[in-house]
């Protein structure tokens, strides 16, 4: 009794829930044979809108304003530039990797330099930055699409114990996350700057720096996704970002972290990120067209908000 | 001679339109004709429509991340429903602004986060533009292409209809007691509400009347455009919100300006035709976009600055 209350009592179940009913209900209909396919994918494709909703996440919790749209931007030039460095030579996996954590800071630098100097709502500043770094990644994107390493890709692709590598890294990160949120001094900064800046500046928490550490964060994560996506899919594509505007937004919402700032959770957005990817897969199965795919996915993202907010408003 | 704060907070505005619009006049002199006015400006009207639906929700503290895609509705209903068979058409806009409207109260009511709600909206607009269009076509109504290409003499019909939309929002927002009470909801709803309005109502008017103007903004590209496509003006989202920040809007707070927003509006048109101009290679032009926004952001910090310290003084 005491124990459901408290699991009922965490924002996140929802999300866990809304997941398990979408998958048993696409798995009524494609039969139990496919039910290990399904999670399979479920879990790759999730793990990609998990690393850039884990980045996003923080920023929210900055409070509210604060955003970072330049998030498909800068995967789309992380993954353009790493497979351009790395030109199918196993060997620079690793400076790769290292290029693309470099964009992530000079991306990151670049956001919070211009909301503190210019003192430019974080929505435009990201917004203007995310104009630049497209533009960048369209200048060096011209040319042959350049394939990923072949062991990278393999090892984008494969998976261990039946759990896809990409969903593992995805973990891994997350529980620094966790660890980073929950247990250190950093994540009890961003709670504190989120539930109130001015009540954060007075207690001496060192607001500026919290805040330049968190865009740098989260631009860090969005290259280091674009270097996954663009190795796990092939190739890096000017597009390959796009959807992850809204996923990366809406996977933190629908997990539970507050848009108002100082309350996150990291559970929350591995349930909406599943929740996501099947609510997509589990239309297609059922054969509905593009256009009623997209209406169902808006209103099932609308109830589970209503419900999730029905219940913050009756405490 | 004492300037008001709002009249400070529109003159960073009309200077950086006007700064842009001398550079424009530099490089191309032909474009100081009504021919060059026109073509400069055409595409600035539905652009400042849907600023002005994205200011009304940021006046009450909210923000649609929809706008893009419900012009791109808009556009595709006018493409095909208002130009086959207009009542139909008329009804399918009447019942967007009640399904607008309705947001507004469900927002209000569950007090649920405005950027969530819309953001599940905006895939729900997407969905039904793909089923009206699943492929780029329609035709516009006649009248619409004829108020679009209308050649009014001297001054052309681009500016007069951003000059027209400035004025009734003026009027409307700045005003009437109806725009103060929404921008009083923005500002402190706990106060209005003590006053004796309805916030509810009032937030639901707000985005009744927003719904009402991103249609208008949807009916007049298709004018423009003489066709839709379910992706029309998705980039209408992040547009609407820059050129409101760039007129001086605020996030929260209510502090909104109408002039200022179609301004900023104006602006933002005349960046990408400015850049045309200039001969930047088309993989630089977002970019430079991008830098156009952070100077004028840039300017009007230096000039808030300078009021401070005169205030201070």
């Amino acid at each position: 009794m005491n124990a459901s209350r408290l699991l009922l009592a965490k924002p996140w179940i929802w999300s866990f829930a809304a997941t398990a009913i979408v998958w048993l209900v696409t798995i009524l209909f494609t039969g139990v044979a496919s039910s290990l396919g399904l999670s399979q994918a479920a879990l790759t494709f999730a793990a990609f809108s998990v690393i850039v909703g884990i980045g996003q996440m923080f920023v929210i919790t900055l409070g509210p304003g604060n955003i970072d749209l330049s998030v498909p931007s800068t995967m789309t030039l992380s993954g353009t530039l790493a497979l351009k460095l790395m030109d199918v030579q196993d060997g620079m996996i690793l400076f790769g990797l290292a290029l693309s954590v470099l964009i992530g800071f000079l991306v990151g630098i670049g956001n919070y330099a211009l909301i503190k100097l210019l003192r430019i709502p974080p929505i435009i500043a990201t917004l203007s930055m995310s104009f630049v770094v497209q533009s960048t990644a369209i200048w060096s994107n011209r040319g042959l699409r350049i394939k990923p390493p072949q062991s990278l890709a393999e090892f984008t692709t494969s998976s261990l114990g039946g759990i896809p590598n990409i969903a593992l890294v995805a973990l891994a990160l997350s529980l620094i996350a966790w660890v980073l949120l929950e247990k250190s001094i950093y994540g009890r900064w961003i709670s504190a700057i989120g539930q109130s800046t001015f009540a954060a500046r007075m207690t001496g928490i060192p607001v500026d720096g919290t805040r330049f550490v968190t865009y740098i964060l989260c631009a860090v994560l969005a290259s280091v996704a674009g270097y996954l996506l663009a190795s796990f899919s092939g190739g890096a594509a000017l597009n390959m970002g796009a959807e992850y505007l809204l996923m990366s937004i809406a996977v933190v919402v629908i997990g539970g972290t507050a848009v108002a700032g100082g309350n996150s959770n990291i559970p929350g957005i591995w349930g909406a990120s599943l929740f996501m990817f099947l609510v997509v897969s589990m239309l297609n199965t059922y054969g509905f067209g593009a256009g009623f795919r997209l209406i169902l996915t808006g209103l099932i993202i609308i109830a589970v908000i209503l419900l999730a907010g029905g219940r913050q408003s009756a405490r | 001679m004492k300037l008001s704060s709002a009249t400070v907070r529109l003159i960073i505005p009309a200077a950086s339109l006007a700064l842009l619009l001398v550079a424009v006049f530099y490089m191309q002199p032909r474009a100081m004709s009504y021919t060059g006015l026109n073509l400069l400006f055409n595409l600035a009207v539905p652009i400042a429509l849907a600023t002005i639906a994205q200011m009304l929700i940021m006046a009450v503290n909210d923000l649609d991340l929809s706008m893009g895609t419900f012009v791109s509705f808009c556009a595709c209903v006018a493409a095909t429903f208002l130009q086959t068979s207009p009542a139909i058409g008329i009804l399918i806009f009447l019942g967007a602004i009640a399904v607008y409207a309705a947001i507004g109260v469900v927002i209000h009511v569950r007090e649920l986060p405005s950027i969530v709600v819309t953001l599940g909206m905006s895939f729900v607009w997407g969905g039904l533009a793909v089923l009206l269009l699943p492929s780029p076509g329609g035709v516009a109504p006649g009248w619409v292409r004829w108020l679009m290409t209308a050649k009014p003499p001297v001054v052309p019909v681009a500016i007069v209809a951003s000059i027209l939309i400035a004025a009734i929002t003026h009027f409307v927002v700045m005003r009437s007691s109806f725009g103060v009470a929404i921008r009083g909801v923005g500002g402190n709803h706990r106060s209005v509400e003590r006053a004796g309005w309805s916030v509810i109502r009032l937030r639901a008017a707000t985005y009744a009347l927003a719904g009402v103007f991103a249609v208008l903004s949807g009916v007049a590209l298709v004018g423009l455009t003489t066709s839709a496509d379910a992706n029309i003006a998705l980039r209408y989202t992040l547009l609407s919100i820059a050129g409101v920040i760039l007129g001086g809007g605020e996030f929260v707070g209510g502090k909104v300006s109408p002039i200022g927003a179609v301004i900023g509006a104006l602006t933002l048109t005349l960046a990408g035709s400015f850049l045309s101009f200039m001969r930047i290679s088309p993989d630089w032009q977002i970019g430079a976009q991008g830098a156009i926004l952070v100077v004028v952001l840039a300017l009007r910090l230096a000039l808030n600055r300078l009021e401070t310290r005169e205030k201070t003084r």
